[in-house]
Parts: C-alpha cells; sequence; structure tokens
C-alpha cells in the first residue's frame, strides 16, 4: 500500500513541478529563450508572496492576488529592458545574461531576507486532509495545488490556440521578424509572454512557499525539475510538462519511499534515463 | 494596369543605401511612386531588389529622410509603424506562418488595425479556393495558393502600397497567371503595386513603369512601351563591360 | 612566424604582431617575479597567487569549452568536485603518492566525463548548459549518500596523508605554490599550442559554422568531444589541487554551481570570452573587485554579476575585446594576419 501511496503523493507533488515549467516551457514556446533565472524568480515570487502575507494578513492563497500581477509586472520589464537585448542567434548572450540575473536575484534576496528559512503557514489547509481508503489519504493543499495546474496548463492551451493573442505567439515563434510586417511590434509581444510566464510562476511559488521550507539558495533546484518537466514532457508540448512534472514527482516519491536520501536524487535520474531513450521527450512538438 | 494614376509621388526615396555589415548593397537608390501605378522592378540576383523592399518596409533601419511616404520621412520607422501607415509587404519566399491556418495567416493581416475595404469575405471572393481550405494548416496548401494566403494576408493591413517580393518564384507559369489574374482586381480598389521580378516579360506586361536594379543602382527606369530589348539586356545584365 | 607560401603572392601571412613581442617580454617578466615569489613574497601573497591560478586554469578551461567549442556548462562544478574526491579517495584509502594521486585525478574525472558527455551530448544549446548543471547535480547527490567519504558533511585528509605530503606547513604551501603556477601555465601554454594547430582551426571552424565545417570535413562530434574530455582532465587537476589546498572536501563545497562555475562565467564573461587573453584580465577584474567590496557580504556577488549582465548586453566581447578592437592588438597570435 505505500507503494501506492508514493505514486499518489507523487502524481500530486508533479502538479508544483507542472506549474513551474509551464512557464518556462510558454517562454521557450515563443521565443526559444532558456532562462536560467527561473528558478530563482519562482523564490522571488514566494517571498513576495511572504510580504503580501505578514504585512496584510491575507491567506496564502489570496495573496496570488497580490503575487501574479507582481511577477507579471516583473516579468514584462525584465523582457522589455534587458532580455530582448539578448535575442539573436547567438545563443551565448541570452544564456549568460539570465544565469547573470539568477546569481543576481539570490544574493540580494539574501541580503534581503537572510539565508534563514520561511514557510507560509496555511492554517487548516496545512493538515486538512481528504481519506479515500484505510489507508490512503491525500492532502487537501496537494490536491488543490495539482487542480490548479490541470486548470492552469488547460488555460495555457485555450489561450495559445483559441485566442488572437495566442494566435500572435504562434506566429512570433514561426518568424518573429515576419510578424512585425503585420503591424505586431514583436519585443512587445515577448514583453507580453514573459509576463504571462511569470504571472504563472506566480501560481507556483505561492503553493511552494506553502509546501516546503524555502530560502534564497534553493532556486536552482526548481529550474531543474522544471526543465527536466519540459524536456521530458516534449519541447514545445503544454500537456506534456504535466506529464512530465508527474514523472518527476513520482520518482522522487519512489526514491524517498526507498531511502529518504534518495529522493531528488531519483528524480534527476529519471530525467537522465528518458534522455538516453527518448533524446527528445515522450512527445515532441516542435523540431528543435 | 491602372487607369487613374496621378501625377503625385505618394512615396519617394533619396540617396537611398543599405549595408550589411561592411557590405554595401544599394548606392544611392531615388525611387518614385505615384499614386495609383503599378511598377515593376526587374533585376537579377544580387542586384539589390529585396534590399529595397526591406528598406522601404523598415526591416533594415536607415537615416529617417532617405524614404519618404505622403511627406513623412520614414527611413527610420519600424516595420510595425510602418505597416500602420499603409505599406504592406508579400515577402519573398511568401513566409507563412506555418502553425497558423489559412485563416489565421490572414487574420494576421488585419493586426495592424487599417480599415478598408479589405477583409476576409474579400479575400476569399479574390481567391475562391481558399475559402474551402481556411481550416487548413497553411504549410498543406500548394504553392501557389500559399502565395495566395501570403498576398491575401498583405491585403488585411489595408495598405495604400502593395509590395509584392518575387511572387511568381518556384511557381508554374499557368499557376503565375492565376496570381497576376488578381492584380487588376487589386489596383483598381485604389492600391499603389510595386511588384519586383525576374521574369521581365511577367514585369512588362503588368506595369506602368519598370526599374531595372543592378549591382545596388538603379540602372533604368521607364515606361514599358519606351523600352528597347537592347537597353533592358543591357541594365538587367549589365553588359557594357563584356562587349567593350 | 611567417608561414610558407609562393613567393609570387602579393601578401604574407603573420601570426606575431609587435603586441605580442612585448606581451612576450612581459611575460617572462611576471614568470621570474611568479617563481621566485616563495623567497621574496609573504605567505599570504602565496595563497592569493594559488587561488589566482586555479581561478585562471579554470576559466580557460570553461572559455575553450564556450568561447571555442560553444559549449556552454554550468556543471563545471561536477569535475571540480570529481578531481576533488578522486584525490582525497586515492590518497586517504589507496596510500597514492600525492602529486601521483593529482595527475590520476585528472585521468579518473576524464573517465567519468565520458558518459557524462554521452548524455549531455544529447541536448544542445541551451539545454545542453542545464544539462550539465543536472549531471553535476546527481554527482553531487550521489557523493552525499556515501557514508565512507562522511556523507553529505565530507571529509578532511588524514593528518598522515598530509604529513607525508611535506613535515612543515610552509613546505607544503611552497609546493601547492608551485603546482598551481605549473597549472596554470601549463593549461594556457597547452591552449595556446592547442589552438595553433589545425585542431584550434578546425575547433573556431565548428563555432562558427557547424554546417560549413562539417561540409569541409571538420569531424564536428569527434572534436566537441575531444575538447570536453579535454576540459574535464584539467579542470579535474585544479579539483584535486584546489581540495589538496583546503584539506577538506564536502559534496556542497565541491560540486557549488555559485562558488565555481559561477566565478568562471563571470571572468571569462568580463574579460571577453573566446580569446586567450580574457580569462587572464577577468581573473584580474575579478580579484581586484572580490579585494575592494571584501566588506559587502553578497553585495560583491550582485555586483560581479551586474558587471557580467551589462558586459554582454553592451560590449559581448568583454573588456579584452574593446582594448584589442581599440588598439588592433592581440598578446597570444592564435590567429593569423594578411600583411
Amino acid at each position: 500500500m505505500s507503494w501506492i501511496d508514493a505514486i499518489l503523493q507523487g502524481t500530486l507533488l508533479g502538479g508544483q513541478y507542472a506549474l513551474y515549467a509551464a512557464g518556462l516551457s510558454l517562454i521557450f514556446g515563443v521565443m526559444r529563450l532558456v532562462n536560467i533565472a527561473h528558478g530563482d524568480l519562482i523564490i522571488l515570487g514566494a517571498y513576495i508572496a511572504l510580504v503580501c502575507v505578514e504585512m496584510l494578513g491575507l491567506h496564502p492563497l489570496l495573496s496570488m492576488i497580490i503575487v501574479c500581477p507582481t511577477m507579471f509586472a516583473i516579468g514584462y520589464w525584465m523582457q522589455k529592458l534587458v532580455l530582448n537585448k539578448t535575442l539573436g542567434n547567438d545563443i551565448l548572450p541570452p544564456l549568460l545574461v539570465t544565469f547573470g540575473l539568477s546569481i543576481i536575484l539570490q544574493n540580494v534576496l539574501m541580503e534581503v531576507f537572510s539565508a534563514d528559512s520561511q514557510r507560509l503557514q496555511s492554517g487548516v489547509l496545512d493538515t486538512a486532509s481528504l481519506q479515500l481508503t484505510d489507508e490512503l489519504t491525500i492532502g487537501w493543499l496537494p490536491l488543490i495545488c495539482f487542480v490548479t495546474a490541470v486548470i492552469v496548463i488547460a488555460s495555457l492551451q485555450f489561450l495559445f490556440y483559441r485566442t488572437t493573442m495566442g494566435m500572435v505567439f504562434r506566429a512570433t515563434s514561426d518568424k518573429a521578424e515576419i510578424v512585425q510586417l503585420m503591424g505586431v511590434k514583436k519585443d512587445r509581444v515577448f514583453a507580453l509572454a514573459m509576463g504571462i510566464a511569470l504571472a504563472v510562476v506566480g501560481i507556483a511559488s505561492v503553493f511552494m512557499a506553502m509546501r516546503t521550507n524555502f530560502d534564497p539558495s534553493v532556486g536552482p533546484g526548481r529550474l531543474l525539475y522544471a526543465f527536466e518537466a519540459v524536456i521530458i514532457g516534449g519541447l514545445g508540448n503544454i500537456w506534456g510538462t504535466l506529464l512530465g512534472g508527474i514523472i518527476i514527482g513520482v520518482s522522487q516519491a519512489i526514491g524517498a519511499q526507498i531511502n529518504p536520501g534518495w529522493q531528488q536524487l531519483a528524480g534527476h535520474l529519471a530525467f537522465l534515463l528518458i534522455l538516453i531513450f527518448r533524446p527528445n521527450g515522450l512527445f515532441p512538438r516542435t523540431k528543435d | 494596369m491602372s487607369n487613374h494614376v496621378l501625377n503625385q509621388p505618394i512615396l519617394y526615396t533619396q540617396k537611398l543605401t543599405a549595408f550589411y555589415g561592411d557590405f554595401q548593397a544599394l548606392f544611392g537608390i531615388e525611387f518614385h511612386l505615384n499614386i495609383g501605378e503599378t511598377v515593376a522592378i526587374i533585376g537579377s540576383n544580387g542586384a539589390g531588389k529585396t534590399t529595397f523592399l526591406r528598406s522601404i518596409t523598415g526591416l533594415l533601419c536607415n537615416e529617417p529622410s532617405s524614404v519618404k511616404f505622403s511627406g513623412q520621412p520614414i527611413g527610420a520607422s519600424s516595420p510595425d509603424e510602418i505597416v500602420k501607415l499603409g505599406i504592406a509587404m508579400v515577402p519573398e519566399g511568401r513566409q507563412l506562418f506555418p502553425s497558423l491556418s489559412v485563416e489565421e495567416n490572414l487574420r494576421m493581416g488585419s493586426l495592424s488595425g487599417r480599415s478598408g475595404q479589405w477583409d476576409l469575405r474579400n479575400i476569399y471572393e479574390l481567391f475562391p479556393v481558399l475559402k474551402e481550405r481556411r481550416h487548413h494548416g497553411s504549410m498543406d496548401l500548394s504553392g501557389g495558393q500559399q502565395q495566395m494566403v501570403a498576398i491575401g494576408r498583405a491585403l488585411m493591413a489595408n495598405p495604400s502600397i502593395l509590395l509584392c517580393d518575387e511572387i511568381s518564384l518556384g511557381l508554374a507559369p499557368i499557376i503565375i497567371k492565376d496570381i497576376y489574374r488578381a492584380l487588376p482586381a487589386i489596383c483598381s480598389e485604389g492600391v499603389t503595386v510595386v511588384v519586383v521580378e525576374q521574369d521581365i516579360r511577367q514585369a512588362m506586361a503588368v506595369s506602368d513603369r519598370v526599374y531595372c536594379f543592378q549591382e545596388g543602382r538603379i540602372s533604368l527606369e521607364g515606361r514599358p512601351d519606351e523600352l528597347t530589348t537592347e537597353a533592358i539586356t543591357h541594365a538587367y545584365f549589365g553588359l557594357e563591360d563584356a562587349v567593350s | 612566424m611567417t608561414s610558407k607560401i609562393p613567393e609570387s603572392l602579393p601578401f604574407s601571412i603573420v601570426r606575431s604582431t609587435f603586441a605580442s613581442k612585448v606581451a612576450f617580454l612581459g611575460f617572462i617578466v611576471v614568470f621570474i617575479a611568479a617563481v621566485t615569489l616563495p623567497w621574496w613574497g609573504g605567505r599570504a601573497d602565496m595563497r592569493l597567487v594559488v587561488e589566482f591560478c586555479y581561478y585562471l586554469a579554470l576559466a580557460q578551461l570553461w572559455n575553450l569549452l564556450a568561447g571555442y567549442g560553444g559549449l556552454v556548462s554550468i556543471g563545471q562544478q561536477a569535475f571540480i568536485g570529481l578531481g576533488g574526491y578522486a584525490f582525497f579517495m586515492m590518497a586517504a584509502f589507496f596510500d597514492v603518492p600525492p602529486l601521483l594521486a593529482i595527475f590520476l585525478s585528472g585521468v579518473v574525472t576524464m573517465l567519468f566525463a565520458i558518459p557524462t558527455a554521452f548524455l549531455v551530448f544529447r541536448l544542445s544549446g541551451a539545454y545542453f548548459a542545464i544539462g550539465t548543471w543536472v549531471v553535476a547535480e546527481v554527482y553531487r547527490l550521489s557523493f552525499a549518500q556515501v557514508s565512507t567519504l562522511g556523507g553529505g558533511s565530507g571529509m578532511s585528509l588524514p593528518i598522515s596523508v598530509v604529513k607525508s605530503i611535506s613535515a612543515s606547513k610552509l613546505e607544503r604551501e611552497i609546493l601547492i605554490y608551485f603546482l598551481a603556477l605549473l597549472l596554470a601555465m601549463g593549461v594556457v601554454t597547452a591552449l595556446y599550442v592547442l589552438l595553433r594547430s589545425s585542431w584550434g582551426l578546425a575547433l573556431t571552424a565548428i563555432r562558427d559554422s557547424e554546417a560549413a565545417a562539417e561540409s569541409l570535413g571538420v569531424k564536428k562530434q569527434m572534436t566537441k568531444y575531444a575538447v570536453y574530455l579535454f576540459a574535464a582532465f584539467g579542470t579535474g587537476l585544479c579539483g584535486a589541487i584546489i581540495f589538496l589546498n583546503k584539506l577538506r572536501i564536502s559534496p556542497d563545497s565541491a560540486f557549488s554551481v555559485s562558488d565555481w562555475t559561477a566565478n568562471i562565467i563571470f571572468i571569462v564573461v568580463i574579460g571577453g570570452i573566446g580569446t586567450l587573453e580574457g580569462p587572464i584580465i577577468g581573473t584580474l577584474v575579478f580579484f581586484i573587485l572580490r579585494g575592494v567590496l571584501a566588506d559587502f557580504g553578497a553585495w560583491y556577488m550582485i555586483f560581479l554579476g551586474i558587471v557580467a549582465v551589462v558586459v554582454m548586453l553592451k560590449a559581448p566581447q568583454g573588456v579584452w575585446g574593446l582594448v584589442a578592437k581599440r588598439y588592433g592588438i592581440q598578446l597570444f597570435p592564435v590567429g593569423r594576419k594578411l600583411m
């Protein structure tokens, strides 16, 4: 039974990883940018939520009302003022600039909030759980997180394939130069995409902060989970990221079941294993 | 060919130059376009025709006053600003968006927000085959149909000037005929048209005036009926050196 | 250094320049100063030079990967850690003589780099970068699970081993000093020779255009593997010397991305990526900034990060690129000039 439990909990955890990954996937889809600072931005969102909760006394889930728009604005301006200048044929500038931003962000958070571990208390939600059978229970919080992940991914899918904005995103992804001939400012499209990606990161941040301890140094770990989920699911496949997240989550839960020290290791190993057999992920969409 | 040409330039360039890094592609181009006329630009590969169109549409940045549209300097404007002013382009190689359906490709053209007579209905009237295939992926279409989408997409911007870059390239003669059959309908709606062509005969047949480019310079300009075959061959191939 | 070409051609191909000759003299002066430092400098100076040397060597090797090979790795800490751990294991458990153990650490690291390369070479560009990072994490987490190596808290080099290297602390520091000096000079010299060879030309060709280079018969995949393994060997050697100097190793310090790879990347970016001179300038800038900002804690990394980002945006060729363009000089004549 403990194995079924591990798989169940791992699946729910996968929802959280899918939330980490959705933003990364969106940005890659629109502008072929891999944002190394993605994990640190998740941590930034968590600290913004912390400030909201402590200053305004909001419930952590409600803090999203402030966190998401704030993250949207950060993403929009970060793209407009910095990252748009790095996009081109050379892969070095976007990679090294986002790497630099990652280190800067980590150290700024360290200076402002210290290296102390933090967590958002969510009252009854911390412990409330749903009894499935005699031996299987699932926490309400992981369940809400998973459902949110499904809703977010469905919304992104809808945005991408059913709206004018999504049409422009896809067109920009195809041919950014030609999009300008349609009267569209491609820099603005990129900024909008980054804004939306970081709004999604905001949601992920709040769930992370409610479920685990965090400090300024744990961002890169989140980046790696997000990255692994994106690659496993297949580049450019939004639903694939959910599957990728679940595979990482389940691997971690099974690893932890065998030996508590193997939790993270098992997730990474599952990724490397898939990389050996399916280097393009399980359901690749785009060619590059 | 249209009959309401006014001798009043809507667009002209002055000492227009263009560079790719250290390589100079255009040398002081002096070009003008009158309202309502159809102008053809001919020239061999590498003569600077596409570079010239890229300069006008803002894909290449220039001195502000080197390109003037309705008296307004646009040489340094960005492509999105220029299409909003009313200059739309059918780019070389069609450049459709492969992840978008036919109809979505056409709708992309209307994003510049200019109002006018061109909408989906009119485009489908002009190219009925596109209506049947409007929900297909744009890459499922034949080359000629793709070219129709590219032209339709540019028209959706309701431009006052339509720039067409090598719209017959890679297409079978019968299809080229089909495509060019749409041109009079476009002109009669008051659109000023520039076609860049390698096919001299085609260019002569559709245009009121012809420019020939050679090695980044205008080597010849005139009305098709005034130009002799010798003059054109000479301007096109630059045989001066070879002959002497 | 005029290459042989038919006399009828109206130009000649030269590599050395006036600046490179002046620089050569400068290098000799620096070399003599560095070799004699233990006799005229203090121990603090020696420690600083040791650190300078391994950052320089690491930066040069990363630059070989990213700047010449187009392989941007964020996982170089994997090889530093592997080199360090290999050295500790050989010295502590197998009684391998320390100097031999250092060399073998490089070899062991290179052997580990083979399966690593097999995995990460399936990813390209930015994905390669993060892939190398994942692998480094796997090494860190794995070493933390090995209890004979002290698990997550790490281990110290046994006193007996330390004593076997040399009886007095000063002598050991002098030995480490010369090892570090030898390492830095060895790496710079090796890269200089490498980049001047036809092999270096192939590498540059791949960086500039993979397709074109391949059509000219350059074996892209082989060349990339070779570069990656060479960098792993050098980085492993560095790791061994770094942790011989520290006498203590733990997974978190050995496989730290922020201690190693972040600094290395900043050094190369600021100094100038894709040149041999860049990492030298970058390491100098790095040490000067660190000295000036020593009292400001994390602000030092923030400042360094900002400088690197600004350089990448405004002058992607780095400080050396600006100087070289302004004055048209090249200290290491690896390029060829038509005269």
